[in-house]
């Protein structure tokens, strides 16, 4: 009895031992590692898994053509939730699993968590759907990058067109009391007030809540001119749809995080009229057409949110590689900032700070159940 | 594997399959308006459920059927106490056992990489805090829904400090520990009179709030944004990469567990944790004897949270990132998790479950989606078939024994 | 508060031209400049504003006290029972959304007429959430009567995250829209800024709801028989009451219950997702804690009392801190009443 417990307990450890030996054998070299890290799973998936999809498509085109500088790439995904701590393993177990340039993370919050620990390893990092400022414009992370214009340009192009074209003169501004949210209602209530423009409201409100009617009340008392919404398109469906069967008319707009269909299909006939600002628009662009019809072959379904900065993103990783020679982070970089590359979102390079140039923000209106640029 | 067993099985399939015949057949896309039929799924639902419904009766029985024969043993036979818990008072088993495991643990940064390192990190952190959770919960038997905000505490402590006035990690250290102990108390005072599932409420209330200030009160902790960029403990004046930072924060871990056990292991022991104990078992009875219990409330919620605000800091120095997201109720409910499942009251068993309850979903990630369902289920199957955790407490017994003769005595 | 500008109508009449000038709808302009019409006039009238602002918020707090409340009778009637924190209980709630949503989904495909969809769909969630309740019952809680009160909620916690995962794996992570089936009620018409249809039949199946609870508990034998069985277990078990049966039985009622709630909430948000069942599950059982768990009324009175909370919170203070206020007046309940609202204070006999 007690021999045969204690050979269970030597077979148990050494079976705890390989395992852990297992899951720490690395691979050779000779490909070149693509990373993808973003909400994969959680209630943010639908923000992170377009990207996955577009460099499936990526990867799978160039590997097709021979490869990047003559080896197959190979995709290496890492899930971090929208959660920075999760985002810190993903980058570690990236890092140590030998990637050489990464496209993500989705979440701001998320990727400032694990930007340091690519930074000092020596990576680039290029995102499809960071938006926070400081992460080009503060220069403390010179290996990130992005296919998206940042927060600050979105929300003057916010004021700049309520002010003008809206001619409003009082405004709610309501988030989520998310990293996302929260920061994108500030940014945008500090220039209205430095446009001159009160903001009559500003507060979060609690996503999952089981009802909206009270904060809804809130602005009908407020007596507001406009509605401006900063964060995900949930909340902002539910919030649109009680305040119109409230009979309230009041415009609602909306930041990049509701510029997607699925709030269209979401609020029916209630998002008619609402206002979103969001990445140009690149509907005409022929890679653009290319890309989504792609998508739509191979999974069978319309593109998600971020699908086309993420292709693009996928497209200027890999243009750098070949274009810089290697995989090194110099090389990289030099590449990026000098080379011109055609991407679903134009021809774009980088600048110093990160930013792509070529792109921008425009202004959208739904109309007839379609989102159609007003400016 | 009788026929009327058969028969069980093939209803409890068929009924499986009528249950979950919407949510698994029938896809419905509001969004895109389409309705789709996944029939195959059916034929899953059926065979998995006629196994399971086949393995579960089964392992039911044998359960119950090994309570009856313990029934008719005599009346002054020692508790039962189980194989795994005899192995390890067993000296030529735990002894060596000790040594080896001690060993790898050492050596262990060197054999993996820092992957590996980091979630072992994170597993030794949890330890720390189940350690903490159990003086609350498994000795003093005070049902704590918010331990998950003491951890915050801990975090922020030094993380504001340091952004403040460039407090070091190892002065935070302490501080983290004394204002856990702080908050506890703070949080101690209004439940007093309350008991059971009220004391739960309460405590669950008062994590929420502390996480809900923390996310909206910008001014003073940065909101959800979060505080970034928190440096990492240095030893003396060594600077270190971002490896050997990993490898430095496993040791340190290490130390603490030891000093967590080492510590919580003398408490149960002393003056103190007997009078947790006795308030746990009979809370009237404890005061009838002269127990303070307020006294005794107050002193458990302060000891187990100190251990909390200890772990917050360490976890704020690994991942250099913190945001009141990180310290929601589910956190609390895993902590509590842990406790369970390893055993509530024995430190080995909450070592234990924290190693499990951690590692296993980063192992189980080939399975990446189906990872929570799998846990859910681990969790269920667990309490039904070891209700008292992976290691149950072995109950300190005193026997009264007849005469002075030593036959009559057991080793 | 606004001056009032120089006539509102002339820069309503730039705004057109500004709207034209990129392209907007004469439509849309109208709408603008109605709303400009409304804003400087609807400060006129200040104090029936305020008044009226109080009764929309009262309203506000009803509804969503309601819907805590059908949410927490399941809690209170399976904790006064067998003294289980039932944690997947808001994981039910989610599922008989997810049914109607389903049945409706099918039922609209093969074109049936509104209502007979609303009623299968309503019926059908209950059907099915009582069906998981008692399936959950019989697999979860039943080996765990005897265990320590730990060990149950622990399988209780497990069972959630099964059914939420499951729900996520074999639907999707999406919010899916609720389809608007419900017609607008025209004798509501006059009232109808102050509540709608929707909050309008969540007020009266709660009532309704809650006086078909207390008649069954009451005035029938099973009520006697789960009276017995909340007060001592195994005396019930001695005199003859089917202890399993009466168990299961309150399973299903509370399930159904909340299917009910789960079918109302999504019709009135008009979204739903797997993971609605968690918040609305901690609050509600915040709100049957708060009301004296084991006590039906109380369930009702504390979800009544979280919902108002809230609402006059968000609507006179900051929708930031809202929960933070339901739970600091929470422990101040039960500071000063430590078993809850209407709770019965446990007498500890030694």
């Amino acid at each position: 009895m007690k021999s045969c417990a204690s050979k269970l307990c030597l077979s148990a450890i050494v079976v705890f031992v390989a395992v852990f030996a297992l899951s720490g054998v690395g691979l050779a070299q000779d490909t070149i590692k693509l990373g993808v890290a973003g909400a994969h799973s959680g209630d943010l998936a639908s923000y992170g898994i377009p990207s996955i999809r577009a460099a499936e498509l990526v990867v799978k085109d160039a590997n097709a053509k021979g490869g990047v500088l003559g080896k197959q790439i190979e995709l290496l995904l890492g899930d971090d939730a929208c959660k920075p701590e999760l985002a810190t393993n993903v980058a570690t177990k990236l890092v140590s699993d030998g990637v050489n340039v990464v496209l993500g993370h989705i979440c701001s919050g998320a990727t400032k968590a694990a930007l340091n620990i690519y930074g000092s390893a020596g990576i680039v990092v290029m995102s499809p759907s960071a938006t926070n400022t400081e992460l080009t414009l503060s220069g403390e992370y010179p290996n990130f990058f992005r296919t998206i214009s940042y927060d600050d340009a979105q929300a003057r192009l916010q004021v700049d067109f309520a002010k003008d074209v809206l001619k409003v003169k009082r405004v709610a501004c309501l988030h989520d009391k998310g990293d996302y949210g929260k920061g994108q209602s500030t940014l945008a209530k500090q220039f209205f007030e430095e446009a001159g423009i009160e903001v009559a409201l500003f507060e979060g409100v609690t996503p999952g809540a089981v009802d909206y009617s009270a904060i809804v009340q809130k602005i009908k008392r407020e007596n507001v001119d406009l509605v401006v919404w900063g964060a995900y398109h949930p909340e902002a469906s539910k919030i649109v749809t009680l305040m119109r069967k409230k009979k309230m008319d009041t415009p609602f707009m909306g930041a990049d995080g509701i510029k997607d269909e699925t709030f269209i299909k979401v609020a029916g006939e209630f998002a008619e009229g609402v206002f979103a600002t969001g990445p140009r628009d690149v509907s005409q662009n022929p890679l653009f057409i290319a890309a989504k019809k792609a998508h739509q072959e191979a999974y069978g379904e319309d593109p998600g949110p971020f699908f086309t900065e993420a292709y693009s993103a996928a497209l200027a990783l890999l243009n750098a590689i070949e274009k810089g020679g290697s995989t090194e982070f110099e090389a990289v970089t030099k590449a990026l900032r000098s080379e011109y590359v055609d991407t679903p979102v134009g021809n774009i390079s980088f600048d110093q700070n990160g930013d792509a140039i070529g792109i921008g923000f425009s202004v959208y209106q739904v109309k007839n159940g379609v989102f159609t640029t007003v400016q | 594997m009788t026929l009327a067993e058969l028969k069980k099985s093939l209803l409890a399939a068929v009924w499986f399959m009528f249950l979950t015949f919407p949510i698994m057949v029938i896809k419905v896309n509001t969004i895109e308006k389409t309705v789709e039929w996944h029939w195959e799924r059916l034929f899953y639902v059926a065979a998995g459920g006629f196994v399971f419904s086949f393995l579960w009766r089964y392992f039911l029985r044998r359960k119950e059927g090994g309570g009856r024969p313990a029934a008719a043993v005599e009346a002054d036979a020692p508790e039962k106490v189980s194989p795994l818990q005899r192995l390890i008072h067993d000296r030529r088993f735990s002894l060596p056992a000790l040594v080896l495991l001690g060993g790898f643990v050492l050596v262990f940064p060197y054999l993996f990489s820092m992957y590996q390192v980091n979630i072992m990190t994170t597993a030794l952190i949890y330890v720390v805090t189940g350690l903490g959770l159990n003086v609350v919960v498994g000795v003093a038997g005070l049902l704590h829904l918010g331990y998950a905000a003491f951890y915050a505490v801990g975090a922020y402590t030094y993380a504001l400090l340091n952004f403040h006035f460039g407090l070091s990690f190892w002065l935070a250290l302490p501080i983290g520990a004394a204002l856990g102990c702080v908050f506890a108390i703070l949080l101690g005072l209004p439940v007093l009179r309350l008991r059971g599932d009220y004391l739960a409420i309460v405590t669950l209330g008062f994590g929420e709030i502390i996480r809900l200030v923390l996310e909206n009160w910008n001014d003073f902790s940065f909101g959800p944004s979060g505080i970034a960029n928190i440096p990492r403990p240095k030893f003396l004046w060594f600077d270190f990469s971002l490896e050997q930072s990993a490898v430095f924060i496993y040791f340190l871990m290490l130390a603490l567990v030891l000093l967590t056990v080492f510590v919580t292991n003398r408490l149960k022991d002393s003056r103190i944790g007997r009078a947790w104990i006795a308030m746990r078992e009979d809370e009237v009875a404890c005061q009838a004897m002269g127990i303070d219990i307020a006294r005794t409330k107050l002193s458990a919620f302060a000891m187990g949270s100190a251990w909390a605000g200890m772990a917050g800091v360490v976890f704020a120095a690994k991942t250099t990132f913190i945001n009141p997201a990180s310290f929601t109720l589910w956190e609390s409910i895993v902590i509590l998790c842990i406790v369970v499942l390893g055993g509530m009251g024995s430190i080995l068993g909450v070592i234990l479950g924290a190693l499990v309850l951690i590692l296993l979903p980063e192992y189980l990630r080939a399975f990446s989606e189906y990872r929570m369902l799998i846990f859910g289920v681990v969790m269920v199957v667990m309490m039904v078939f070891r209700p008292g955790g992976i290691v149950s407490e072995v109950r300190r017994t005193y026997q009264f024994k007849e005469g002075l003769s030593k036959d009559g005595g057991r080793s | 508060m606004r001056t009032p500008r120089p006539g509102p109508l002339p820069s309503g009449r730039l705004l057109s031209r500004a709207m034209a000038g990129v392209g907007g709808r004469p439509g849309h302009t109208l709408q603008l400049e109605k709303a400009q019409a409304v804003n400087t006039t609807g400060r006129a009238t200040i104090g029936h504003t305020e008044m009226e602002y109080f009764i929309e918020l009262f309203f506000s707090g009803l509804t969503r006290g309601s819907i805590y409340a059908l949410i927490a009778l399941g809690y209170t009637m399976v904790y006064g029972i067998i003294q289980l924190i039932n944690f997947a209980h808001g994981e039910i709630y989610m599922i008989g959304a997810f049914t109607a949503l389903i049945v409706t989904g099918v039922l609209t495909y093969y074109g049936w007429p509104h209502l007979a969809i609303v009623l299968m769909a309503a019926v059908l969630a209950m059907f099915y959430a009582a069906a998981y309740g008692w399936t959950m019952e019989r697999i979860a809680y039943k080996p765990l009567r005897d265990a320590p009160r730990l060990s149950a909620l622990i399988s209780a916690i497990g069972a959630s995250l099964f059914l939420q995962n499951y729900v996520l794996l074999a639907q999707t992570s999406d919010f899916l829209p609720f389809p608007n089936l419900i017609p607008d009620f025209a004798f509501l018409d006059p009232v109808s800024n102050l509540f709608g249809t929707t909050d309008f039949l969540i007020y009266t199946t709660t009532g309704v709801v809650m006086a078909l609870l207390t008649f069954l508990i009451k005035f029938t034998r099973v009520g006697k028989a789960m009276r017995a069985t909340a007060q001592d277990r195994h005396m019930a078990m001695l005199v003859g009451v089917d202890v399993n049966l009466i168990i299961s039985i309150t399973f299903v009622i509370g399930s159904t219950t909340a299917a009910i709630g789960g079918v109302l909430i999504a019709s009135h948000v008009g979204q739903i997702n797997f993971y609605i069942g968690f918040i609305a599950g901690i609050k509600a059982f915040v709100a049957a804690v708060l009301g004296g768990i084991g006590s039906l009324p109380g369930a009702v009175l504390g979800s009544l009392v979280l919902g108002w909370t809230e609402a006059f919170f968000t609507g006179y203070v900051s929708s930031d801190y809202e929960d933070v206020c339901a739970f600091v007046i929470l422990v101040i309940i039960l500071i000063f009443r430590p078993s809850g609202l209407l709770g019965r204070s446990d007498v500890q006999k030694v």
